[in-house]
């Protein structure tokens, strides 16, 4: 994803560590949200996203465990 | 600031117990402390959770008629804990939690512009079972920013009370005080939310259906600031600016309030020096006491400074965009953004910096980070590189058009940040073997204008504990010195029969330091520090720089019989050596001086360091490796600048 790119989570990776997989959940990367990219920082990484309504900076190490579909 | 007595001990009037308790639940950024702060004001005690390396912040606020007390629970997105911090809101909310009592009620902090996402929070705290309330925070952000609510509506969707509450809005508190007062009758919900993740998420939008909820749009100022601060290019520039800034800040503005509190000091001793008349009680109040508080205090306006700084950029919300800037520079040692704010702290002093650690979901990034704190340059080695560098080269001496002095303390502030970041880096790599690898994730919040009271509130607990905890510790220091360096006492005789013109003033000094208790330590860890050119003069500077580094300064002073203790760099440049190969040649050569510096960017000289990392980390172990360490560096690097400066000088 590119920036101002909008996509729905679909599910997160079932590889994910329980705890792990809860807390995104908890942040709101549920199944059938809406998430946004804002910006990348300078180097690249993190990545801040606009999920529920706030901002959130996450590494590729966690977003590579949430799968996505590009809204068109 | 070791230790867990940090409140005042036996005032009745902050006697807690038989008070009704309620905790503070809420997300990180959810105005939770601030309501905290304006429901408590300034008496709000800190201290810590009995085993656990967590704050513990509680305050007692006025209701009609009575105190109750509130517990500021750290900040959390979750009851299924990840962090040492958030295990201590699980307990807290625990019925037999083991760490502190089971509140009576629970007031939850609900941001109404991020509320899906704390309904998520409130939905676990409800399966607790504690009688709960709800205080509803930024509804007028809420509303310029095109969102809605019907809390009539929210409050009867949750079946607990909802009280909107601004923290500067006096009806709007008053309004939250009463009730609290009615906890008793407080409606608790028929049934309570689902646990399971997918069901609390349609539980939640339920909820957010029947509010009629419609979440804000994004902060159109916020967009606009963001724009510039966090531009590739201009982001990065802003980003160095404010850090160049909050130095400047720092070591500019405290240096005459610094001036000022050295003056007063040094006046009060002499004052001492003319009052008393006999002439040991004269020494000790005025070199071990009056210089010892002195010497602590003169760090105050750094220390209160650092505080104010931090609270601004984090009030602000710029402290989450420096960690987001930071956070892929960071993750080259194995840490993340907000192990930055740590190290930054430590520039000033590496306690606030150790404690601000606290912040990090991971204990491995918090062990690998107070690792790396006490090598950072902090404000007590500035004394010492002071004075060190002032012996080494001229006021007026230039490489190129750059002052020599500057460019040397320069250098010593990127030795400490590299050392640093390399151990860092070392520490995160041995222990990344043992732990499971924790999710980085960072809030931006939207900017906001500092409260001063949260400010207030933040330097006034920083500058609180600073006193109190490390004057303590060095006072002690100084005392003990004090009494090394002046006994055992001689009589006349005695020296006499030791061929000592006891008519010279100067000359009992001397044979008295030469035949003191320190002297004997100073000379029993010679083989130590012979290979790095000290002999035992300094070697009493070193030992008792271990308590603290400033001490250093204030010891050589003392150690030197300075006829001019208000400057004891004059007398220290005239010290000779006094035996072996080059006596008679300066002791503080150039290479010495150098060996000096690098001993001081590396070896862990301060208990109190040592105390809140035996405090922060829970056992000896950790403090033990950070001094062993440190030390190992420390001579390694102070022998190779003394051999490579002694060829080359």
């Amino acid at each position: 994803m590119s920036v101002g790119d909008c996509a729905i989570v679909t599910e997160l990776d079932p590889t994910l560590h329980p705890l792990v997989a809860r807390r995104l959940a908890d942040l709101g990367f549920a199944p059938g949200t809406q998430i946004e990219v804002l910006r990348r920082a300078p180097l690249g990484d993190p990545v801040i996203y606009r999920i529920c309504g706030y901002e959130i900076a996450l590494r590729s190490a966690q977003t590579k465990f949430i799968n996505v579909e590009l809204k068109s | 600031m070791s230790g867990q007595h940090c409140e005042p001990s036996g005032r009745s009037t902050t006697d807690t117990r038989g008070l009704d308790r309620f905790a503070l639940v809420g997300n990180p950024n959810s105005g939770k402390s601030t309501l905290f702060n304006s429901l408590s004001g300034l008496r709000a005690k800190t201290g810590n959770y009995p085993g656990v390396t967590v704050a513990k912040y509680e305050g007692r606020a006025r209701l009609a008629d009575d105190f109750v007390v509130l517990e500021d629970l750290p900040g959390t997105y979750s009851l299924d804990a990840i962090s040492p911090d958030e295990h201590v809101v699980v307990d807290v909310l625990e019925a037999n939690g083991e760490i502190s009592a089971t509140p009576d009620g629970v007031i939850v902090v609900v941001d109404a512009t991020t509320l899906r996402r704390s309904l998520t929070l409130l939905a676990q705290v409800l399966q607790r079972g504690l009688p709960t309330c709800v205080a509803l925070t930024f509804t007028d952000d809420l509303q310029r920013r095109g969102g809605r609510i019907d809390i009539h509506a929210l409050t009867n969707a949750l079946g607990v009370s909802v009280v909107a509450v601004t923290p500067g809005d006096r009806g709007q508190v008053t309004n939250l005080k009463q009730t609290l007062a009615r906890w008793r009758d407080w409606p608790a919900p028929v049934i309570a939310p689902p646990t399971d993740a997918a069901e609390t998420a349609a539980w939640a939008s339920s909820v957010l259906a029947a509010a009629n909820y419609v979440e804000p749009d994004s902060d159109a100022r916020t967009s606009r600031i963001d724009a510039v601060l966090l531009h590739p290019v201009w982001g990065t520039a802003v980003f160095f600016a404010v850090m160049f800034a909050f130095f400047q800040t720092i070591f500019v503005v405290a240096a005459p309030i610094q001036g000022w509190i050295e003056g007063i000091f040094a006046w009060l001793g002499e004052a001492a020096a003319q009052l008393i008349s006999i002439d040991w009680l004269a020494s000790f109040v005025g070199e071990a006491l009056i210089g010892g508080v002195g010497g602590v205090l003169v760090f105050l306006p750094q220390i209160a400074l650092l505080f104010i700084l931090i609270a601004l950029l984090e009030g602000s919300g710029y402290l989450a965009r420096a960690a987001f800037l930071m956070d892929r520079v960071m993750a080259k040692a194995g840490l993340e953004g907000r192990a930055f704010v740590a190290l930054l702290s430590s520039v000033a002093c590496a306690i606030p910096g150790i404690m601000a650690t606290r912040s990090l979901p991971s204990a491995r990034d918090r062990l690998a980070t107070m690792m790396a704190a006490p090598l950072v340059t902090c404000s007590a080695r500035l004394p010492v590189y002071i004075l060190l560098i002032g012996l080494l080269v001229g006021p007026d001496e230039r490489y190129g058009p750059v002052n020599l002095r500057g460019l040397i303390l320069f250098a010593m502030y990127v030795i400490g940040a590299v050392a640093a970041m390399s151990a860092a880096a070392v520490a995160s790599k041995i222990s990344r073997a043992g732990g499971r690898l924790l999710p980085f994730y960072m809030e931006i919040p939207p900017y906001q204008v500092p409260r001063a009271r949260s400010v207030v509130a933040a330097v006034w607990s920083a500058v609180g504990a600073f006193v109190k905890k490390v004057s303590s510790i060095i006072l002690t220091t100084t005392i003990i010195l004090w009494l090394l360096l002046n006994f055992p006492q001689h009589t006349d005789a005695e020296m006499q029969a030791h061929g000592v013109d006891t008519s010279s003033e100067v000359a009992v000094s001397s044979y008295a330091l030469d035949n003191s208790f320190a002297a004997s330590i100073g000379k029993a860890v010679e083989p130590v520090f012979e290979p790095l050119g000290f002999d035992w003069r300094i070697n009493i500077g070193l030992v008792s720089s271990l308590a603290a580094r400033e001490v250093f300064v204030a010891t050589l002073g003392q150690v030197a019989a300075a006829e001019n203790p208000e400057e004891p760099a004059l007398a220290l440049s005239q010290m000779k050596v006094l035996d072996g190969p080059n006596e008679g040649e300066p002791l503080f050569s150039p290479a010495t001086i150098a060996a000096l510096l690098m001993f001081f960017a590396f070896a862990l000289q301060c208990m109190s360091t040592v105390g809140v990392l035996r405090r922060e980390t829970g056992s000896w172990r950790w403090p033990a490796i950070a001094f062993g360490y440190m030390f190992a560096l420390a001579w390694v690097a102070a022998f190779i600048a003394n051999r490579v400066v002694g060829a080359f000088g």
